[in-house]
């Protein structure tokens, strides 16, 4: 058969259930006695177990198998959790997490883990018969996830069972083993269920039908029938169906609902044990039935959608162009009609994009956890909105930029617990992140409880790196000095000792966030913390923006980073050495000729008149603003960004294009980089 | 692999060009075009094309041929490499050939004058000259213009 049509379902379906076997895990590190949890783990290692064996991945099978055995060991209490058994189940989770990247990367999962298997070996006690133990497991599963509906269900079942015994009706409890290699579980155990009705009532399954439906079952289900027609019959009709393993039809007379009424119909064994699980596992299988609603797509066929409603969008703008015309306050109408459903349309489709930051949190306990013990600090990690919800893009990119922020907290924002102790603080460091939607941007912060930066530190180091000059120093104040840290120059390998190691690699994280179309800033009081705020835009694709003309040339500026606009006299501008300023609100603020940025031919700038009025459009990045200086304004719209393209990579001073309403393409100017061209002069 | 490539044929200042077909997305009449600064110089702008932004390249500036004004015959041929789309500014077009590997000569054979760099040989058709040209050169070479 061929997998790769599956093998995206796969990898998809591997991440979700290493990203709840991480969670698990950190959670057994603290409740080392906690079954609930242990079962959790073991749950999702037999999924990922009967998963890779479908796809072929043999020695995904093999470590899962051996984790399986382990945690089996502790669940029957012949061993113990501990920190080596921690340690070792994250090791097989970082293996595993290995593998599945080179599945999706290279397409094969690269070499057997013999060393982990190894260790796994050497910490398991005696001797096992592990060909029993896999058998168990696959029950013990079944019996977790639906025990707790099976124990109510017992004594109807029962009832029914007796009646139907009574009235001289065969009732047979039918054991159905899947095949290995079968990809649509549910749809096979549909047709087996669809084949039994025919002839039979099916009066109870294990697990229930609704979690067959969800694939929430191992190999194996179990259904409890009643039917006139004998067990023969059965056999030969479900022997009809494919991919199915093995076929068990035992006939329930009174004596063996007896025991079905301990052990949920199933002989499986610490029966006890498994049904008080169950009960405790409620809200858990209650959250697994609650995620199943949803769809999966292909993020392909949603950028599809959001062309098409990107498309509608220009046409909407264009429709708004064409009539001027009072009179027609019909058409009017209709127009302004089709703006609020294309609004919301937008919206929705941006909603779909839409998908928890959790998503990138949940890496970051386990990482916090692992940094602390390797750097000997102590440190918690609270997080909070994770909730929040961000374009599918941003979750995939902004990853990198916070572990490289976390880390610096932890690596040199936090300090060691003797000098947390000397200065009065908590023993304990603390790491926050914070996500919380603000209007059009989603706001995460980083923050931690460490020692703070020392500006004057670098300040120095600033002036030593030749990134700004001694004068220029001392006119910045505290928060224009850590900025000073996003500079490339700040991230060389020796400023990691001096400056205590702030600031490496800032310059990455601050250029992906910019490309983002986000901001990045730092705030620090020295001695009490850090705190690194990200600032990214909800939606990427379309914005609003205001329109402007230079020479006979329409450019588009993002609304998000205009400040304000305002005319001023051209006589006011100064030339201070190479650059203009003009004197505003008691500050000076740059002033640049879009024009002459852009190499717009045919601009009248050659006879200036010095009474002329002048547009300003201000812009800010940050806390900096610059005044550009455009012909004239059109307004404001709401704008579809499109790149432009492969071949056009990398135009400076453009972030990309946009199609007006008339079919013509305007620009996008690109505000950060404008900040860059006043360079270094920072007012 | 057949040994017969069908080629797109367009003029340019007079002289024959042929481009594989497989490369041709679609053949578009003049529409308006769009300057980025900072483009490189023989970039004419940027173009709609049915929703997506194509970068349009002036192929006379491209090999310093003469300058001449379009005309309505003017089209605008688009090429395709992986994803990249660019489209060329062409004198007309309008038809295309087939031809098998032996009617191509290879330009290591012959002295040019123009660069040949993006010229990958000359088709010979009915005593008519057709100048083939190297897509991937052409469209990913001057990246670093």
């Amino acid at each position: 058969m061929d997998m790769a049509q599956y093998m995206q379902i796969f990898i998809e379906e591997s991440r979700e259930n290493l990203q709840d076997m991480n969670s698990n895990l950190l959670y057994l590190e603290d409740n080392p006695e906690d079954t609930n949890t242990l079962n959790n783990i073991f749950r999702v290692a037999h999924t990922l177990k009967g998963m890779s064996a479908t796809m072929g991945f043999n020695n995904v099978t093999h470590l899962t198998h051996e984790m399986e055995n382990i945690l089996d060991h502790i669940r029957k209490d012949n061993m113990k959790v501990n920190v080596n058994i921690i340690d070792l189940l994250f090791q097989c989770f970082d293996k595993l997490e290995g593998y599945i990247g080179n599945i999706e990367n290279y397409g094969h999962e690269g070499g057997e883990a013999t060393e982990l298997i190894n260790k796994l070996h050497s910490v398991k006690p005696g001797d096992t018969a592990r060909a029993t133990c896999n058998k168990n497991h696959i029950t013990d599963q079944n019996a977790e996830n639906s025990s707790k509906p099976t124990v109510q269900l017992n004594e109807y079942v029962n009832n029914v069972v007796s009646v139907a015994i009574k009235d001289g009706l065969n009732v047979n409890l039918i054991k159905i083993s899947l095949d290995d290699g079968c990809v649509l579980k549910s749809a096979r155990a549909y047709v087996v269920i669809n084949t039994l009705e025919k002839f039979t009532d099916i009066i109870h399954s294990n697990p229930s039908i609704e979690e067959i439906e969800d694939e929430i079952f191992g190999l194996s289900f179990e259904l409890v029938v009643i039917s006139e027609k004998d067990n023969k019959f059965i056999r030969k009709e479900l022997n009809n169906i494919s991919e199915i393993e093995s076929i068990e039809i035992i006939p329930l007379s009174r004596e063996n609902i007896k025991i079905s009424q301990d052990i949920p119909i199933i002989g499986s064994m610490d029966n006890n044990d498994t049904k008080n699980k169950g009960n405790e596992d409620g809200g858990i299988t209650d959250k697994k039935t609650r995620t199943s609603k949803t769809v999966r797509v292909d993020i392909d066929r949603l950028d599809n959608l959001m062309n098409l409603v990107s498309e509608l969008i220009i046409i909407k703008t264009r429709l708004e162009g064409i009539d001027e015309d009072k009179k027609r306050q019909n058409a009017n109408e209709a127009i302004e009609y089709l703006e609020r459903i294309t609004t919301s349309l937008h919206d929705a489709v941006m909603k779909v994009r839409m998908v928890p930051i959790e998503r990138v949190f949940n890496r970051f306990p386990r990482m916090v956890r692992d940094l602390s013990k390797e750097l000997g600090k102590n440190i918690t990690l609270i997080m909070s909105g994770e909730e929040t919800e961000v374009d599918r893009t941003v979750v995939d990119e902004i990853g990198d930029p916070l572990i490289h922020l976390i880390r610096n907290s932890i690596d040199h924002g936090i300090e060691k617990t003797e000098k947390r102790m000397e200065s009065g603080k908590e023993k304990t460091g603390t790491v926050k992140l914070v996500a919380y939607p603000d209007g059009n941007n989603v706001v995460i912060e980083v923050e931690d409880d460490g020692g703070g930066i020392d500006v004057e530190r670098v300040k120095k180091k600033a002036v030593e790196r030749g990134i700004v000059t001694h004068e220029e120093v001392q006119l910045m104040d505290d928060k224009e000095s850590i900025q000073l840290l996003f500079n490339p120059g700040f991230s060389t390998v020796d400023a990691v000792s001096d400056i205590s190691g702030r600031g490496v690699g800032l310059d990455v994280v601050k250029t992906k966030i910019e490309s983002l179309g986000g901001v990045v800033e730092a705030d620090s009081c020295q001695g009490k913390g850090t705190k690194f705020i990200i600032r990214l835009p909800l939606t990427l694709a379309i914005i609003q923006a205001l329109l402007v003309v230079v020479g006979t040339e329409k450019y588009a500026i993002p609304l998000n980073s205009i400040k304000e606009i305002t005319t001023i006299k051209e006589s006011n501008i100064r030339r201070v050495q190479d650059s203009e300023v003009v004197l505003y609100r008691g500050s000076t603020l740059p002033i640049l000729r879009l024009s002459k940025l852009l190499n717009v031919p045919n601009t009248k700038e050659l006879h200036k008149d010095v009474d002329k009025e002048v547009v300003v459009v201000i812009v800010k990045k940050g806390e900096k603003d610059a005044g550009l200086i455009v012909d004239s304004l059109i307004g404001q719209q709401e704008i579809v960004i499109k790149s432009l393209g492969k071949y056009l990579l990398n135009i400076p001073l453009i972030a990309g294009a946009t199609i007006l309403g008339n079919g013509l393409i305007a620009l996008i100017v690109d505000i950060n980089s404008y900040f860059k061209f006043i360079g270094g002069e920072i007012i | 692999m057949s040994p017969i490539n069908q080629y797109v044929v367009f003029k340019l200042n007079k002289e024959n060009y042929g481009v594989p077909i497989e490369h041709v997305e679609t053949v578009e009449k003049l529409t308006e075009i769009t300057r980025v600064p900072n483009a490189p110089h023989y970039i004419n702008g940027v173009m709609n094309l049915r929703g997506e932004v194509i970068p349009v390249m002036d192929l006379r500036k491209r090999f310093d041929l003469e300058h001449i004004s379009t005309t309505d015959d003017s089209r605008i041929i688009v090429l395709s490499l992986d994803e990249i789309s660019v489209g060329i500014l062409t004198d007309s077009c309008s038809e295309v050939i087939a031809l098998d590997k032996g009617q191509i000569d290879k330009t290591y054979n012959l002295t040019i004058p123009l660069e040949d760099d993006y010229v990958e040989g000359i088709g010979k058709l009915n005593e008519r000259m057709i100048i083939i040209l190297d897509i991937p050169k052409l469209l990913i070479n001057n990246m670093d213009t």
